[in-house]
Formats: structure tokens, C-alpha cells, sequence
């Protein structure tokens, strides 16, 4: 068992008048990865924003890499794609990733290689405005892969993508996992928590499961994840 | 301060206005258009376009680069580009300085156009030199994008931003002593227009039109503007919030 690259303790934080997370607690085991997974509102966007540290919080703690979540030192350690792409579209894809490889003190040649890694060679002189949905969500993740951080939060990084693209940035996803990186990637396509190492599920800013997909399953006793997540469901309204 | 950080910033926003040629040759066309027009307005008074001509030279750029950069900076936020840039190592302060070397350069082309087309075709005339004219123009810009950057920290959408303009620069306007001595103003309102920006851009391109000499109020009036403009950039900088709800 290796130890948490990122641990949280109590956390707990308030969004528009609501308590999205209760108090939550957990660790994120560091050269794994974990999978986030949990219905549409559950909070999964609010807990990584309080891992990259640019969430409000209410109150508990968050380390990562055991230094306090957002901290100066930590933002080149870390890098986080928003849910929504978050490039510029009066730029083209080039333009956009040589921007954040300055920003991000990466070496100018990794610019051709994470656009290749999102399977975006040819692109690189087009417009982001010019782009599709998916194609402008890669450009995104592409901007977090630049500098290799240790730490990768992942937001819902291959929504809308097609299965083949899918596989090869999983692919990717494992490579980096065994070179140490630490990656939590939020998903709510159940089909892709077989391809964690570990999986948390989550309802309403709480924990329904933390362990390896195996495990879940078994003490769900379930054969799917999302049959374990209804009958993890079920179990907690019941105990409840 | 880091310097790589803070010009690539520059880079990119600039290299963002390339593909809106539209927004660069407005911000540089409307100044020069309403000079035309302030001009025309007093074609019977030269005295007075003589008068207003010369301050109006470094209000019309600071007022349109203020709302420029107001909404700019807006749209980084609404955008989540701004968010993601606060997880990355670029501090607060490079990035609105990024903006401010951007739109500087824009405010210098600005500038000088305006003044070219107000001293070579219009017809106004000052005693002292024009390129300080020129240069007080370009700090007067390079004042309302620092301006533009604060406000655009309290606003939350566009019409926010662009209410802004009329709420943070027309009482600037009316008070700094353009429209009406400030010595013949209420106590209330002089002690006020003291404490203002434009006031004093209004005083150093009114001198320099006089053709006072480098020094003294002039010298204090520049000192002033710039460092309004280094104080807003900071105050930006710091009321920008890396966390939000
Ligand atoms: N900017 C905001 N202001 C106020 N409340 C918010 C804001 N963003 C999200 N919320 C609330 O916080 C809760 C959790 O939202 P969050 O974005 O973390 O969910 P999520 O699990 O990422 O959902 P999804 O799968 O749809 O992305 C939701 O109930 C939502 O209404
Ligand atoms: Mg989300």
C-alpha cells in the first residue's frame, strides 16, 4: 500500500446556501488511479476544486502532497482539467498550449507531444472556436499534461469522446500512473470505473465505497458498478 | 514579479486581439473619431476646441481602454480560463500586469494615431512638446486598463462591467475640471475631484499644453497617474480571489 498523495479530513463546503459536502474524509492513494464517480450534482467537481485549492471551504483539510491544498509550491505539482474546457478560442490549439507551457515552465517540444497524445496532430494551427465539443475538451486535458505533474485532477476528461480515443487516452492515463503520477479522474459513465486502480463512489457529498473496483463489487455484491452503486444506495437509505 | 510569466501573458492577449482586428481598429478609430467630432462641435470656437482638445487627447483612451480591458478580463473569467490559470504557478499580480504590457502596446498605437490626426489635421496647437502630449495620452491608457483590470474584479457579468464605466469615470469626468474650474466647485466636490485619477490627467496634458516646463505640478500630476496605475494593478491583484464559492 503506498501512502496518500492527497488526503482530506472533514471537509466540508457550502455552495449557493447548500452544504454540498458534509464533512468529508479521505485519502487518495499517490501513484494510482482513483476513479470519482457519482451522479450528476453529487459534488465530485466541488471536492477537486478543493484539491486544487480554489474552492471556498467551510471548514476541514485538505493536503496535498503534504502541503496544504492550492499552496504556491504545489500549483506546478498539480494540474487540474475543469469539467468545462478552459482554453481560449480566439487562439489556435498551438497558441493556446505554447500560452500554458510558458505558464507552466514546460519544455516548448512537449507542445507536439501532448497534442499528439490527444490525438490532435494536424491541428495545431486551427481555432479553438473552430473545433467540436470533444476536440476542445482534449485541447484542454492536453494543457494539464504539458509539464507532467505528480498530481493529475481530471474532471470528466473523455465525456463525449468516441471509444477508440477513449481507450488510447486510458492508455495514456496508465503509462503516467506507472511513471508515479497520482491521478483522480471524475467520470459518471459507470463503464469506465474498470479501468481504475481504485474507485470512490459518491451520493450527495458522501462516500458510498472506497476500494479497488474488485472489492466494491464484492461488497456491494453486484456484478456491474452501477448495480453496486444501487445497491450501495439501497443499503444506506435502509441503514439510514 | 516574473517576467517570463507576465510577457507571455502579453503575448497571448495580443495575439488574441490579431484575430479580432475588428476590436483593435475601434479602440484606435473611436478616439480619433471623436476628437473629429469635438472639433466640428466647436468649429465656430477654436479657443475652446484648443482648450478641451488637448485633455480630451488622454480621456477618450483611457476610458475606452478601461471598458476594453473590463470585459476582457470578464470573459477570462466566465470563460474558466481564469480559474484554471489561478491553479498554475502564475501569480495574480504577472497576469493583470500581462494584460496591462497587452493593452499598452495597443495604447501606444492609439496614442500616437490620435495625436497625429488631432495635431496634423485637426489643427491643435500646444507650447510645449507633443510627444509629451503623445506619452501622457499612452500613460492615460495604460491608467484606464489598470482601472479596467480593478473594477473588472467586482464585476460579475457584462452589464456589471459596463455599467462601471458610467459609474467609475463620468463623475471622474465631470469633476476634473474640463467642464468647470475646480476651483470654482464646492468645497465637497474640489476635496473629492482631489482624490481622483482623471483630475490629474486632466491638469498634466492641460500644462504640458501650456508649455510648463517638465517639473513641479507636471512632474507630480505624472508620478500621480503612474502610480494610480501601479496601485490599481496591485489592488487587482489582491482582490482578485484564487478561491471562490
Ligand atoms: N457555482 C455554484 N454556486 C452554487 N452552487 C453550486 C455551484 N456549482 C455547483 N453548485 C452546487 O453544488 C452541488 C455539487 O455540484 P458539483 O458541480 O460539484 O457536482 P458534480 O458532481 O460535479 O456534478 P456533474 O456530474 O453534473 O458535473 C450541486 O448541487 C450544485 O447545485
Ligand atoms: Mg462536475
Amino acid at each position: 500500500m503506498t501512502s496518500p498523495a492527497i488526503e482530506i479530513d472533514s471537509l466540508r463546503v457550502v455552495r449557493g446556501g447548500k452544504e454540498v459536502l458534509p464533512g468529508l474524509s479521505i485519502g487518495i492513494q499517490a501513484g494510482r488511479i482513483t476513479g470519482l464517480l457519482g451522479p450528476s450534482g453529487c459534488g465530485k467537481t466541488t471536492l477537486m476544486r478543493a484539491i486544487v485549492g480554489v474552492q471556498i471551504v467551510a471548514g476541514g483539510r485538505v493536503t496535498v502532497l503534504g502541503l496544504p491544498a492550492g499552496t504556491r509550491a504545489l500549483r506546478s505539482r498539480v494540474g487540474y482539467v475543469t469539467q468545462a474546457p478552459a482554453v481560449y478560442d480566439d487562439l489556435t490549439v498551438g497558441a493556446n498550449l505554447r500560452y500554458f507551457a510558458k505558464i507552466l515552465g514546460a519544455a516548448s517540444e512537449r507542445v507536439a507531444a501532448v497534442v499528439e497524445t490527444v490525438g490532435l496532430t494536424g491541428y495545431g494551427d486551427k481555432l479553438v472556436s473552430q473545433l467540436s465539443g470533444g476536440q476542445r475538451a482534449r485541447v484542454s486535458l492536453a494543457t494539464a499534461l504539458l509539464n507532467e505533474p505528480e498530481v493529475l485532477v481530471l474532471d470528466e476528461p473523455t465525456v463525449g469522446l468516441d471509444p477508440v480515443l477513449r481507450q488510447e487516452l486510458w492508455t495514456t492515463f496508465h503509462e503516467l500512473a506507472d511513471r508515479g503520477t497520482t491521478l483522480l479522474i471524475s467520470s459518471h459513465v459507470m463503464d469506465e470505473a474498470e479501468r481504475c486502480d481504485e474507485l470512490i463512489l459518491m451520493r450527495e457529498g458522501l462516500i458510498l465505497a472506497h476500494a479497488s473496483p474488485a472489492d466494491v463489487l464484492l461488497q456491494a455484491n453486484a456484478s456491474t458498478v452501477e448495480e453496486a452503486f444501487l445497491n450501495l444506495v439501497g443499503t444506506k437509505e435502509r441503514a439510514g | 514579479m516574473n517576467v517570463r510569466m507576465t510577457v507571455a501573458t502579453g503575448v497571448r492577449v495580443l495575439t488574441q486581439l490579431r484575430h479580432d482586428l475588428r476590436t483593435v481598429g475601434l479602440l484606435v478609430l473611436v478616439p480619433v473619431l471623436l476628437e473629429a467630432l469635438v472639433k466640428w462641435v466647436y468649429s465656430d470656437q477654436d479657443r475652446v476646441f484648443q482648450r478641451v482638445g488637448v485633455p480630451l487627447l488622454g480621456i477618450f483612451p483611457l476610458t475606452s481602454m478601461f471598458l476594453v480591458t473590463s470585459i476582457t478580463m470578464l470573459r477570462e473569467r466566465t470563460s474558466g480560463t481564469l480559474e484554471r490559470l489561478l491553479t498554475t504557478p502564475i501569480a495574480k499580480f504577472d497576469l493583470l500586469a500581462g494584460y496591462g504590457l497587452a493593452f499598452g502596446t495597443v495604447a501606444i498605437l492609439q496614442g500616437i494615431v490620435v495625436s497625429i490626426v488631432s495635431f496634423g489635421f485637426l489643427g491643435l496647437e500646444v507650447e510645449g512638446p507633443i510627444a509629451g502630449v503623445v506619452a501622457l495620452a499612452v500613460l492615460n491608457a495604460i491608467l484606464g486598463t489598470a482601472l479596467g483590470l480593478l473594477v473588472s474584479a467586482f464585476a460579475r457579468s457584462e452589464f456589471q462591467a459596463v455599467q462601471f464605466m458610467p459609474a467609475f469615470l463620468l463623475p471622474q469626468f465631470l469633476l476634473s475640471g474640463l467642464l468647470a474650474p475646480r476651483e470654482q466647485m464646492a468645497g465637497a466636490l474640489e476635496a473629492l475631484s482631489n482624490v481622483l485619477p482623471m483630475t490629474y490627467a486632466y491638469d498634466a496634458l492641460t500644462r504640458v499644453a501650456a508649455g510648463d516646463g517638465f517639473g513641479g505640478r507636471l512632474a507630480l500630476d505624472t508620478a500621480v497617474l503612474a502610480g494610480t496605475t501601479v496601485l490599481s494593478l496591485a489592488l487587482g491583484a489582491a482582490t482578485l480571489r484564487r478561491r471562490t464559492p
